[in-house]
Parts: C-alpha cells; structure tokens; sequence
C-alpha cells in the first residue's frame, strides 16, 4: 500500500485499529526519506533509525496493551510520523536553525510542542531545513544545504520552514511542523502544495522554539489535509507555564468543529491585496475559484478595505528585525554554540580582502577585550550574511536618534493596521486573498535581492502582526505545473471557523491533495 | 535615511559584528535599499496613535517563589565551547 496517498488521520485509524503497525509505518516513511531526499534536500537530520524505530516500537506496545502509561493521551494521529523543522528543540538531539552558529548544538530540553506531539505517540523522524534563524522566504539563507521544490527541483520550496513543506510535498512524512514570523508557514506550504497554519499569537507554546521575532512568532502545523492539520493543532495547542505569553484559555474541539455549516458566513474579500499590482493571475483566479466555492456552500461575499495594508511590509521589516537584533544577542560563544578557533579571535587574521590580503574592518581603533574579540570573531563568523544584516537593521533602527522614527513610528503603524482588521472583523467571518504575489520561484532568483525577496511576504506579514490566525490552502496548479494557493483569515482564536472553512473548501473539490511525482 | 559606511560601522560594533572594508560597501548598500523601503513609514500619520509592541495583551506573570529544580550542571555545560567542568570558561574579560 502506498501510505503517503492517506491522510494522516487514516493512517491513524489504521494504526488504531493494529490494520498496520506504527513501525511498519515509519520504517516506510524513513525509508522513502532516504531514497527521495538526495532529490529534494529536504531535511537537515534524519534521526538515528534504530531510536525512531524503538520508539514506534513502544507506541505499538502501548497500542497493545503490553505498556500503561506511555502515552499522555491518545490522539487520531497516534503512531503518525512527523517532520520537525530545526528551529524547534529536541533534547539530545541537533537543533541547528540552519546555522553555522548552531550546527552542533544539542539542547538539554524538548520543545512544549514537540513533546506534545512526541506524549501523544506521533513519531519524529528527522529535523527539516530552513532559512538561518528563520529568516527568508526560500529556504536559500540555510547554511547548511539547498533545499528544492519537489515539484520542480529548480524552483524553491519557499521559506522559512521550505524543508517541512518539501518533506510533505514529496511524501517523505504525513506530517510536518513548521514556525512562521511573517508567513514562514503559510509561504512555503503555498509553494508546495499543502496547508499550513498559523495559528493566533500565543495558542501554540514558544518554550523550545528558537526566537527570532518574539512578538511575531508562532509554531504551526503542515499536512495534506485540513483534517490532519486540526488534528495537530489540538495536540500542540494549549497552556503552558513555562511561556509568559502562552494563552490561558479553553479550547475548542477542532476535529469535531470541521463540520460546522458555513451557511450565512460572510467572507470578505480584500481589494488592497486581490488588486496588487505584483499579484499572477493564476492566482486571481484560484481566489475567484475559492469564492464560487464559497457561494455554494452558503456564505455571502464581502467586499473589505485594509488602508494600512500599503505599509505592512515595512512595519514588518522593522520590528522583526529590531527584536532579532536583541534576540540574537544571546549568540556569544560562551555557553553554547559555535566559537571561532583561538587563532582567529583577533581581528587581523580575521579580514582579508578578495585578493587575501589584510584589511581594515570596522573596529577600527577601539581595541577591543580579548572576550569581545572572541565574540565578535564567533559571531562574524558563525552567522550568514542574511541574519547579519537583520541584526545590523534591528540595531540601527533601534539606535539613539532613530528609534522613534523607525521603531515607534512602525509600532504605531502596527496598531493602525490591527486596527483595520478590527473594522473588517465587524462586517465579516473570515478573509480570503493570496499567500503570496506569485507560484515558486527559480532557486538565486531573489537571494541577491533583499528587498525583493521582502516583497514578497506583503500578504502574510499581516497576520502576525496582529496576531490572527491564517492558514495556507492549496488551490489546483498552474499552466506550468506549480501549485497555487489560497489563504484564509479569521480573528484571533477563531481556528475552528478557519479549518471549517478549509475544511469544506476542500471537500468541495478546491483541490485534491497530491504528491509531487519524483522519479 | 541615508546611511553611510561610517553609520553601518558604528552600527557593527554595536551589534558585535566584524566587517571588512569590502563587505561594507555591499552591506551598507543593501541595507540602504530596505531603508528606502520601510521610509515609507514616516508618510503614515500616526498623530495619537498608541503604539503596540504586542498583538495580545501582555501583563508580568509571576509565579509563586518555590524551589523548583533546574538545569543539572552538567546538562548546562554541555554546549559550552569550553569548560572546567564546573564553570563556562572564557577569554580574559579585560585585556
């Protein structure tokens, strides 16, 4: 039987009801990881067979009966694989965000999510490549590999979290995690044809996922199917003590909710972004497609205005990076992670110009401790030009001087635009518009280019700025065979409403969840 | 804005970063070209409008003062790019 055509709750109910046990089924996973990724570059670690086969081995022990108390609880997706991306910790295990800086760092904790995922008897299989720190839109900023579109392997699989998104696209794994700060979820499932959520600022815990922009960030469930992305989020949502900005509140059973009727929901269309100019019209009419659909099943369409929606990107671009700069401050080389060998702590072995020969550097005369030499020697060295740039952006624009011109002045600009969701929420139920302004793109397209590359999130950074829930809905494929998509929003901890939405979307045949053909 | 190359300069030092010569023409000219476009910013009028570092309403949360168990030292070290076996260990802090 071929598992990766099930959705990952059939699998489960199979693996349930001992039709197939959870070893069988993630020695079939692993195995059609290590012949397909060579092709794909998808993950960064696969995990150490022997461990991930035990470990589906005590699942199925519990399965059975022969072991109590294994499991916290039992979930449809009990004995599933899942594919982490490696921005979430996983105790013993490497946890690299891409970076030269991480490669070898192993954490002495698991991720709140992870270990959700892991109590309910889902199974890791390996960690997936990603931008450095989360930070791209093409996976292309990872130090460590290339990641490609398993639909056209020289496109990319879009980013950050492309490797989850590259993992489901080619069927290596029927789940996948991923994180998104400004559409690092939502983009690449988008550009590989599967779903993904973000979910409202604060229902996922971000105890274990390695911070970029800590007002923007959220972990968010990947799969094929809405149903098993519902599934996923009810294992990782919720609680904890151990994240200040965790939500403390009661939720929602989302599997169950899937079947809400949708009769009378009022889905507002945004003129600011199904009129941008940058938009291919493939994608136009994948949202023309979605609101017949829409029609059908009883909801009313609406049309809505973002006036600020103009200036989302640049507010973006200022505050994730401003509190990158503060987050990656941690990154000094004293008790964790990369450390420049000895004999480059001092910066004239350091700097060389193209032709080899020593040059000046920014230090100038300010001779620095023999610690700072270590640490800006550790970091010069262990971080990408991408993440350096963002510090660089995040440090100026909180500078003396600049603050307030930049950071303040995008904070407010942040309120302005919540404030325009807020007056759209009143007329509608949900918002429906692009992901993102074109299908993938060819791999070193963008990667010279920052500010086109920046661009291109102008549809999903609004979500976390505010702090909604989005999520990514596949929507058919275009002339040249690159999946199209969708994108669903709904206020903050509306999921139910959001997954229903999808949900129904999909069984009324917006699209059919497919596997990208790789020989 | 416009930025110059003494301006990302500081701005490395600050942020502990090292930049020669040549990559600070490229540095400092791509960072001009994300300034052109987030300067936008300053066309918004945000006359009386509150600003908002967070999308959910934040407030300290503050748990009670019991002993809880922490990192095993050994754990901590672990990482570390060198240790004693007791304590992380690092160049000299003034030099």
């Amino acid at each position: 039987m071929k598992l990766e055509n099930l959705s990952a709750v059939a699998l489960g109910k199979k693996i349930a009801a001992r039709e197939i046990s959870c070893r069988e089924a993630t020695a079939y996973f692993l195995q059609r990881s290590q012949e397909l990724d060579p092709q794909v570059g998808a993950y960064i670690s696969l995990l150490d067979e022997s461990a991930v086969l035990a470990e589906a081995q005590r699942v199925d022990q519990h399965l059975s009966g022969k072991v109590h108390n294994f499991l916290a609880k039992q979930s449809p997706l009990t004995g599933v694989p899942v594919a982490i991306k490696d921005v979430l910790c996983l105790e013993g295990w490497p946890t690299t965000c891409g970076s030269r800086m991480l490669k070898e760092y192993r954490p002495p904790y698991t991720a709140t999510a992870v270990d959700r995922l892991q109590q309910a008897g889902l199974v890791v299989l390996g960690k997936t490549n990603m931008d450095e720190f989360a930070m791209g839109s093409s996976t292309e900023n990872s130090a460590l590999g290339v990641t490609r579109n398993p639909w056209a392997l020289d496109r990319t699989p879009g980013g950050s979290s492309g490797g989850s998104a590259a993992v489901l696209a080619a069927g290596m794994s029927p789940l996948a995690i991923g994180s998104d700060t400004g559409g690092s979820v939502r983009q690449p499932a988008a550009f590989c044809g599967v779903c993904g959520l973000k979910p409202t600022y604060g229902l996922i815990s971000r105890w274990g996922l390695v911070a970029y922009a800590s007002s923007l960030d959220q972990v968010g469930p990947m799969a094929h199917h809405v149903e098993d992305v519902a599934a996923l989020l009810q294992i990782m949502a919720g609680h904890d003590p151990r994240d200040s900005t965790s939500l403390n509140v009661a939720l929602p059973d989302y599997v169950q909710q899937l079947d809400q009727p949708l009769d009378g929901l009022r889905v507002g269309i945004v003129s600011e972004h199904l009129h941008h100019g940058s938009l291919d019209s493939q994608i136009v009419s994948a949202v023309q497609q979605a609101c017949r659909l829409l029609q059908e099943l009883g909801a009313r369409l609406v049309e809505i205005h973002l006036p600020h929606s103009a200036h989302s990107v640049a507010a973006y671009y200022v505050i994730a990076p401003c509190e990158a700069s503060s987050n990656l401050a941690r990154y000094e080389a004293a008790h964790y992670g990369f450390r420049a060998p000895k004999n480059s702590d001092h910066q004239s072995v350091t700097i060389r110009d193209a032709a080899g020969r020593q040059s000046a550097s920014n230090l100038g005369s300010n001779e620095p401790s023999p610690l700072e030499r270590m640490m800006i020697a550790s970091r010069s060295q262990g971080l990408g030009d991408e993440v350096k740039r963002r510090i660089l952006l995040g440090t100026f624009a909180l500078s003396a001087g600049y603050a307030d011109a930049y950071y303040k002045q995008a904070l407010r600009v942040r309120r302005l635009i919540a404030q325009d969701y807020q007056s759209a929420f009143q007329q509608v139920d949900v918002l429906l518009g692009p992901v993102a302004p074109s299908p993938a793109y060819v791999l070193g397209e963008k990667v010279d280019d920052p500010v086109q590359m920046y661009l291109g999130d102008l549809f999903t950074v609004e979500a976390n700025l505010v702090g909604l829930p989005a999520l990514s809905l596949p929507a058919g494929m275009s002339n040249s065979g690159l999946p199209l998509a969708i994108q669903l929003q709904a206020p903050q901890l509306q999921e139910s409403r959001l997954l229903a939405t999808a949900h129904q979307l999909q069984r009324a045949g917006l699209f059919e969840p497919q596997i990208a053909p790789l020989g | 804005m416009q930025l110059s190359r003494d301006d990302v300069r500081k701005v490395a030092a600050l942020a502990k970063l090292e930049l020669s010569d040549s990559q600070l023409d490229d540095v400092a000219e791509k960072l001009r070209n994300v300034l052109r476009l987030v300067d936008q910013l300053s066309q918004v009028d945000t006359t009386g409008v509150e600003e908002m570092a967070h999308p959910v309403d934040v407030h300290s949360v503050t748990r009670g003062d019991q002993i809880q168990a922490g990192l095993p030292r050994e754990a901590a070290l672990r990482n570390a790019p060198q240790t004693d076996g007791e304590f992380f260990l690092v160049p000299p802090v003034l030099g």
